[in-house]
């Protein structure tokens, strides 16, 4: 009986649920013994010069051990894209939440007494603190570059790419700046050895990756670099390798010659974590009134904030922008500009969101301007069955997609037609409470990065397995699907299997968890292993068995060799065939590189109901179909579904970090961040539908963050569409109730 | 100052600062680390703890507050054989966690909500859990969770 596809409690869970987790804070261990605690002094304002740091007062505070600046540091700067990004400022700032200075005192407590006493001068320089500034090109963040754009990709676009076209229809498209805001905060802890190595325990998707990173910072070797990833408490793309400061922390603990322990504060995380999305997109999208779509262009800004560290963001977006339509003609292009705020890095879907978002805005806004239904519109334009594989006008090659049947049985499901007829109701009878219906087609790109994943299968002498995966799963639950994989493959009950990640000294190959590329890839790799090690162990078997290696059998119900035809006869079990085996015979290591990019899809149906005196938005229903492929353990895929709904639909209903045009954060504690609560959530009506690919050894999709991509344009459009017939064309998201009545204001004085 | 506090059914007197919080005496001198700190506002509910039984966010009151009271902890919720209690064993079955990181506070909260409210509807789990954040979930499982905790019938 296999127990893949079957619901299985995860195994991760005994331990969260009685001692709680282990996270950086909740370390013990004797190499941190005596460690000093670490802040960072951050820049409060958006730009200036710093004309001096007086530390002398905050060096006589109780307990301060040391104050460094960048006059300190004797590291060569890092790169962020293109321009050096100094690891503490060094002469200009260029955010607010840009480190300036690091603390260092004996207790805790004794640290924002003592960075309160780091006496820095800032003399200001104008802001640029949005898109429009940056473009403006007045004043520059980096005169080098001698301009705010840093990246420019495409935008030779034909003139007449629209001719044909009865109906065009353009809009500019703000895709807000969030905050991916993890329960669990950043945070490190480090300790050089004896031996000269740097041990840092890292809250981290990659540690494989932070070890290169902190390595190049710290300019010593890789191997000089122990990461050690505790329990993490969510990363969402915004802990992917490592951030500057575990560098400077990783320097510092040399210099002092002591254990540094850093655990930021939310609100500084609220401006010193990397932010999400931050982009602009004009679409243009023309088309017959039939509903055929002949040509969309998609104009991309990137605000990549002050140090341009994720410029891929855009062209991701650029790749994406076609969605689940055959389009004729698609055209491209995208600017990546610096402004001064917070540095825009991954955040769930991490280019992609935007992209759908984009072209299911389009989609609504032509529809709306040729009087035919949403729905039916995508129909006209699906990429049917039969054209798979698939190749986009944009360079995507997509596997496999039943658009149509998922968005069909979505609407079966949610009681479209029915709840066409309410809204039509509440309209004629002219309810202030109007009901919205948001349709959202999607499909996305995962494993999209190219690399590979390492995977290792030991049979330990007891019989019992042991797996280590270069993936690093935070509360996805990928350790349980691994064992499930594995206990189906080699009949061992998952008790007697242990999946172990996050040492680099114990995986030293790895790529880690982003892009939803783990089950994928690093599933892949652990299975790969696993038929390895099972081969030899019928060489094995079959030796013991007095029989020839193709007569043997492994019954994966008893996890037991035996002769083919005789199933009662004698047997073989792991154990046994592991004392037989040599040092190692049984283990097995493997880097699964031959896996390409999955392409999920699906369809989600948002109703929403707006009160259309105080523009007040109530998410009643979210049904959404995700397809990634044949599933392990439907309780973490439909986990990870959720996971995404709600993080999806914050976008469209609440969460923004907003600026102020002096570039200062207007939204940077949790009181004032509108973070996502269970009562602005509904139940989510989930269906099923499991077409698998052909381009990994287990047919599976990345589901991490397919319904983030779904949810937030299907919410979007869904308040649109409720205020569609007060003469509301479109509104930016978040849909606050001051946004929806001022657009209803707007639309009535256009009347 | 010194201030007496029984943990989990353990006292735990220490000498501490006036301006110590009650969950850094928990974590730092009761060595009961479960209990997180996800914020510095009280918007997060991740260091929620029973204050003699009542919730509290552990974060927001003074370990001097706490002086000669009794608190619980995640830790303290098993039974003496390791018996999960119905909220813990829930949030397991019903997958209301993912990265665990506000789940101790996510549990406390719903024990206290239940001792108020033992058969709670799902509008009132979700009103009652308000001031706890989870990034993780979308909630749909941590409402599950204390609804099979209460012993009602899950429907979704
Ligand atoms: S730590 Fe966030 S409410 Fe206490
Ligand atoms: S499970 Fe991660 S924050 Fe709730």
């Amino acid at each position: 009986m296999s127990i893949v596809g079957t619901r299985v409690v995860r195994v991760e869970d005994g331990t969260l649920i009685t001692k709680g987790g282990t996270y950086v804070e909740d370390l013990r261990h004797e190499a941190l013994t005596g460690a000093v605690h670490a802040t960072f002094v951050r820049s409060p304002v958006a730009h200036a010069r710093i004309t001096s740091i007086d530390t002398s007062e905050a060096l006589q505070a109780p307990g301060v051990v040391a104050v460094y600046t960048a006059a300190d540091i004797d590291l060569a700067p890092g790169q962020a894209g293109p321009v050096a990004q100094p690891w503490l400022a060094d002469g200009v700032v260029r955010y607010v939440g840009e480190p300036v200075a690091l603390v260092l005192t004996e207790q805790r407590y004794q640290l924002a007494d003592a960075a309160e006493l780091v006496d820095v001068d800032y003399d200001p320089l104008e802001a640029v603190a949005s898109i429009d500034a940056a473009l403006a090109d007045e004043t520059l963040l980096f005169p080098d570059l001698g301009s705010n754009v840093a990246q420019v990709t495409g935008g030779e676009f034909d003139e007449h790419a629209f001719d044909d076209c009865e109906v065009v229809v353009t809009e500019t498209i703000v895709n807000q700046r969030v905050a991916p805001a993890p329960l669990e905060v950043r945070g490190a802890a480090l300790a050089w050895g004896e031996d000269d190595r740097l041990t840092v325990w890292l809250s981290t998707q990659n540690p494989q990756l932070a070890r290169t990173i902190i390595a190049l910072g710290l300019g010593v070797g890789e191997e000089r670099i122990r990461i050690v990833t505790p329990d993490v408490g969510g990363g969402f793309g915004a802990k992917i390798g490592s951030d500057p400061e575990p560098v400077v922390l990783g320097w510092a603990a040399r210099r002092a010659g002591r254990p540094v322990r850093w655990t930021e504060t939310r609100s500084e995380n609220l401006t010193a974590m990397t932010h999400g999305r931050a982009q602009q997109n004009t679409v243009t999208i023309g088309g017959r009134r039939d509903g055929t779509v002949l040509a969309f262009r998609l104009e991309v800004v990137q605000d990549a904030g002050a140090y341009p560290r994720t410029l891929f963001l855009p062209t991701l977006t650029e790749l994406m922008a076609s969605g689940v339509y055959h389009f004729p003609r698609v055209e491209t292009s995208s600017k990546g500009v610096v402004t001064n705020t917070t540095p825009i890095s991954a955040y769930r879907g991490a280019g992609r969101p935007e992209a759908t978002a984009a072209i299911e805005r389009a989609m609504d806004l032509f529809a709306a301007e040729i009087g035919r239904d949403p729905a039916e519109v995508r129909r006209t334009n699906f990429i049917r069955p039969e054209e798979f594989p698939y190749q986009t006008p944009t360079g995507a090659s997509y596997d496999t997609g039943e658009y149509a049947a998922a968005l069909d049985r979505v609407l079966e499901a949610g009681g479209y037609h029915q709840l066409r007829a309410e809204q039509a109701r509440r309209r004629e009878a002219g309810e202030p409470v109007a009901l919205g219906l948001g349709l959202a087609a999607y499909v996305e790109i995962t494993g999209g990065d190219g690399g590979g994943e390492s995977g290792r299968v030991d049979v330990n002498p007891d019989g019992s397995l042991t797996a280590y995966t270069g993936a690093s799963p935070h509360g996805q639950g990928l350790g349980t699907s691994l064992m499930m994989l594995l206990s189906d493959q080699f009949g061992i009950p998952l008790e007697r299997i242990t999946v172990r990640h996050g040492d680099t000294d114990e995986v030293p190959t790895g790529v880690g968890t982003f892009g939803s590329r783990s089950l994928q890839l690093g599933g892949s790799a652990v299975r790969r292993a696993a038929e390895t090690v099972i081969e030899r162990a019928r060489a094995l078997a079959a030796e013991m068995l007095e029989a020839s290696p193709d007569d043997v059998v492994l019954d994966t119900d008893r996890g037991a060799w035996h002769v083919r035809g005789a199933p009662s006869s004698a047997t073989v079990g792991w154990a046994d065939v592991a004392a037989r085996a040599g040092d190692g015979e049984l283990s097995e290591d493997v880097w699964y590189d031959e896996g390409t990019p999955t392409f999920p899809f699906g369809a989600h149906l948002a109703v929403v109901e707006v009160d259309t005196l105080t523009g007040k938005v109530v998410l009643r229903r979210i049904v959404a179909l995700d397809d990634a492929g044949p599933v392990v353990n439907p309780l973490a895929f439909e986990g990870q579904r959720h996971g995404g709904l709600g993080q999806g639909a914050a976008q469209a209903l609440l969460e923004v970090m907003s600026y102020d045009s002096d570039g200062n954060p207007t939204t940077a504690t949790l009181a004032d961040y509108s973070f996502i609560s269970a009562t602005e959530l509904p139940d989510f009506e989930l269906l099923h539908m499991a077409t698998p690919t052909t381009r990994n050894a287990l047919g599976v999709k990345g589901i991490g963050e397919a319904a983030t991509i779904g949810s937030t344009p299907a919410v979007h459009n869904a308040v649109v569409d409720a205020l569609a017939h007060l003469g509301v064309r479109h509104l930016d998201m978040p849909a606050t109730p001051l946004r929806v009545w001022q657009a209803i204001n707007d639309a009535r004085k256009a009347d | 100052m010194r201030v007496t506090i029984e943990v989990n059914g353990r006292t735990v007197s220490e000498e501490v600062e006036d301006r110590m919080l009650l969950v850094h005496f928990l974590r730092e001198q009761a060595g009961m680390t479960a209990t997180n700190i996800g914020c510095d506002t009280t918007s997060c509910g991740a260091c929620t703890v029973l204050l003699d039984g009542e919730s509290v966010k552990s974060c927001t009151v003074l370990a001097a507050q706490a002086d000669g009271h009794a608190v619980t902890t995640l830790e303290g919720l098993t039974g003496p054989d390791g018996d999960l209690h119905p909220v813990q064993r829930a949030f397991r079955e019903q997958h209301g966690l993912q990265c665990g990181f506000c789940t101790p506070g996510m549990i406390m909260a719903s024990v206290s909500l239940l001792a108020h409210n033992p058969k709670p509807t799902r509008e009132e789990v979700r009103t009652g859990l308000e001031g706890n954040l989870c990034r993780c979930t979308g909630y749909h499982n941590i409402v599950n969770a204390v609804v099979d905790a209460s012993g009602q019938e899950v429907a979704q």
